[in-house]
């Protein structure tokens, strides 16, 4: 018996972004899985060269719309590990502040989109619904219901006004209480519990194999939080613990991601008392240049840790950025969550793992689709892209 | 004879009709949707605006690998086979005719056509993802029919014995099935048998938007896709009216009882909707569990408690 390719991609109701998984199936069962990337390469890494360092914010800010403060915050960290800056402790608190938000608004439209992925489209629309106060909290503060451009190196933007946290307060008791309901709704629901208990198991060995992050890694047990384990903003200052589960299957990795909106909640509750005990207007230091050096910086996205590496030689341009994003790591396990299970089942497993392709595509490579074998890969696509510019400009010298 | 047969099957009750009728159903259905989740709804002739597009407006791909006659047949089956046994049972539920004996079995075998159609279809259409979506189908239907067979066989034994549907009707005169404990139990499996052959969560395994691209009807487009909803929007008013005629005491079309007809048919489409709106999907292997056993079960004790005059 041949084995079918079922395509999930480059283009699936499954996924927002294109990216294709080609599940060897026999029967309902999967037997094997090859990830193919790069439909999505954008070059982010490269163009960072040709910025100065206040223009990367607004282009690392742009690898991913729904973490779009997470990678801001590790340039940032980054950035100011080279420049050996102490940020004010009011710009570590609204820093927090916009990362847990963050975390909230994330999650919620997680939670929506596994519903929808079960066939559940109720979840999905009520979710994206509870989700709308937060973004208009964004609104409020930053000025942006998305991309909030409110990191700098030495501080943040716009400061958090004394008279706002009352309104900020009041729109949390309102997303904590429909958390609840959706917290209710989906752990008690047993037709829930039919499809996601026991689905994509991924063992603590696995995620320690594959180096997995962030919820992907806590529901197996693997208490690995960056906002823990090399605190930066004010995570060090306020109380909250991390969340982990044991089983390490689809339900686990929801219950993690909804248990952790209560935390965020917590964490941005007294990131408002701090603010509110610091006189307002201090929310940056001024940094006049960036010397040589080279710096790394996390920050704890909501999909799992995000890593920058930057090396600078003085002048305002970085010579070499680094990005690492989590679902570089999390989409790769995929292929031990799905294989010997049912296509019903691979399909919430990938999406459990919350993959984020706009964040994780690097480099692609041509294969031949006959034999497998690697025809170009990184260097050579470089090569022949620079060979093809040299023609153009000699065609348009010739023209001239 | 022949001119009325005709009118029968093409416009009153039949395919005019129950299109219309089924149309303004799945309006029904897509505006309780939106109300639960918030959102405004559609007007309410979206279903027929959506219907005219995709027949007179979109192209018709044919898929390259598949065969070609088949896959444009299916659909039309599949219409045809809906219409009749809308027609049957329509013919006897509002006294035009009193149809003939045994109509109740030849019901059973046409309300299956059109799923055997479109397993046909999809497996002409020589895509993978289809063919995944046709065994899925298959599997559903082994399930959930021997459930369907025994509901109509309690309930030809609550009617004494008789498969005539118009004397189904007759023998829920004074009080309708749904008045005993057995009725009920009945009635319950008799929603889920309809959710499976709608197609409605927790049972649209088949088409599976987000698993395998709506499976079944992946290939299809323009005119064959929009007879494949035709289909659907007279299996929408069909299949609620079938159970309304067994179990509910049939429908009327005289003075006061219109109303409450039409009463009967939106609340079983009601509850079809609430079902769909607060449940996930099943996987395929969890869906004939729940026929097998536990649907099974619940006609069996609705059979026995029957037999105790329950």
């Amino acid at each position: 018996m041949t084995k079918t390719i079922i395509p999930i991609g480059p283009y699936h109701p499954l996924q927002e972004e294109p990216e294709l998984f080609k599940l060897y199936c026999k029967g309902e069962i999967v037997k094997d899985v090859q990830w193919v990337t790069g439909y999505n390469h954008r070059g982010i890494e490269k163009l960072s060269e040709s910025k100065t360092f206040e223009q990367v914010f607004f282009l690392v800010e742009r690898i991913c719309g729904i973490c779009s403060t997470s990678h801001p915050f590790a340039f940032a960290n980054c950035m100011e590990e080279i420049a050996r800056v102490e940020i004010p402790d009011r710009a570590k608190y609204i820093r927090s502040i916009i990362g847990e938000l963050e975390r909230i608004h994330s999650h919620l439209l997680w939670v929506g989109l596994a519903g929808h992925f079960l066939g559940y489209n109720n979840v999905f629309m009520w979710a994206w619904k509870y989700r709308e106060p937060v973004l208009e909290l964004f609104e409020m503060i930053t000025g942006n219901r998305n991309s909030y451009a409110m990191f700098k190196i030495g501080g943040v933007r716009r400061d958090i006004e004394n008279h706002k946290i009352p309104t900020i307060r009041k729109v949390l008791d309102t997303v904590k209480e429909k958390t609840d309901l959706l917290t209710g709704a989906v752990m008690d629901d047993p037709v829930i519990h039919a499809r996601t208990k026991g689905v994509g198991i991924l063992t603590k060995e696995d995620i320690i194999a594959y180096g997995a992050l962030g919820p992907t890694a806590r529901a197996s047990g693997v208490a690995i939080d960056v906002r823990k384990d090399d605190p930066y903003a004010a995570y060090a200052s306020v109380h909250w613990k991390v969340i982990t589960a044991q089983e390490g299957d689809v339900f686990a990795k929801a219950e993690v991601r909804l248990l952790e909106m209560y935390e965020s909640i917590s964490i941005i509750s007294q990131c408002l008392d701090g603010l509110q005990q610091i006189k307002e207007g201090q929310v940056d230091v001024k940094v006049k240049e960036i010397p040589e050096g080279i710096g790394t910086g996390h920050a704890e996205a909501p999909r799992g840790e995000v890593f920058h590496f930057v090396k600078t030689d003085g002048s305002n341009y970085p010579v070499r950025h680094k990005i690492r994003a989590p679902s570089y790591m999390n989409i790769a396990t995929f292929k031990k969550a799905c294989v010997g299970q049912t296509i019903s089942d691979a399909t919430i497993a990938l999406a459990a793992v919350d993959p984020c392709y706009c964040c994780t595509e690097r480099m692609a490579y041509a294969y031949d689709y006959a034999s497998r074998e690697k025809i170009l890969d990184g260097n050579e696509l470089v090569k022949m892209g620079q060979r093809k510019t040299e023609k153009l400009r000699r065609q348009i010298k010739r023209n001239r | 004879m022949i001119f009325s047969t005709i009118i029968y099957f093409l416009i009153f009750p039949g395919l005019l009709f129950a299109s219309i009728a089924g149309g303004f159903l799945s309006w029904f259905d897509r505006k309780v949707t939106a109300m639960v989740q918030f959102r405004k709804g559609p007007p309410v002739l979206q279903p027929f605006y959506d219907f005219l597009k995709l027949l007179l407006v979109k192209e018709t791909i044919l898929p390259a690998k598949g065969s070609p006659v088949v896959f444009m047949l299916m659909p039309i089956l599949a219409l045809v086979g809906a219409t009749l046994a809308c027609v049957f049972i329509l013919l006897p539920a509002l006294n035009i005719t009193s149809g003939f004996n045994g109509d109740i079995l030849v019901i059973f075998y046409l309300l299956n056509i059109p799923a055997l159609a479109f397993i046909l279809g999809a497996l002409a259409s020589g895509n993978p993802l289809a063919s995944i979506g046709a065994s899925r189908e298959l599997k559903l239907i082994i399930s959930y029919e021997l459930t369907f067979l025994l509901i109509l066989a309690a309930v030809i034994f609550k009617a004494g014995m008789r498969i005539n549907l118009q004397e189904i009707i007759m023998a829920q005169a004074d009080t309708s099935f749904i008045g005993s404990i057995s009725g009920i139990l009945l009635f319950i499996a008799a929603i889920f048998c309809l959710q499976a052959k709608l197609g409605y969560v927790p049972f649209d395994i088949a088409e599976a938007e987000t698993e395998i691209n709506h499976g079944s009807f992946i290939e299809y487009s323009g005119s064959a896709y929009a007879l494949v909803i035709l289909t659907k929007y007279i299996l929408l008013f069909t299949l609620p009216v079938f159970i309304g005629t067994l179990l509910l005491g049939g429908l009327s079309f005289t003075g006061i009882n219109i109303v409450y007809s039409l009463l009967k048919i939106l609340a079983i489409v009601l509850l079809l909707i609430l079902i769909r709106n607060t449940n996930p999907r099943l996987k395929i292997h969890q869906a004939m569990r729940f026929f097998f056993v536990w649907m099974n079960l619940l006609v069996i004790i609705a059979i026995t408690l029957s037999i105790f005059g329950r």
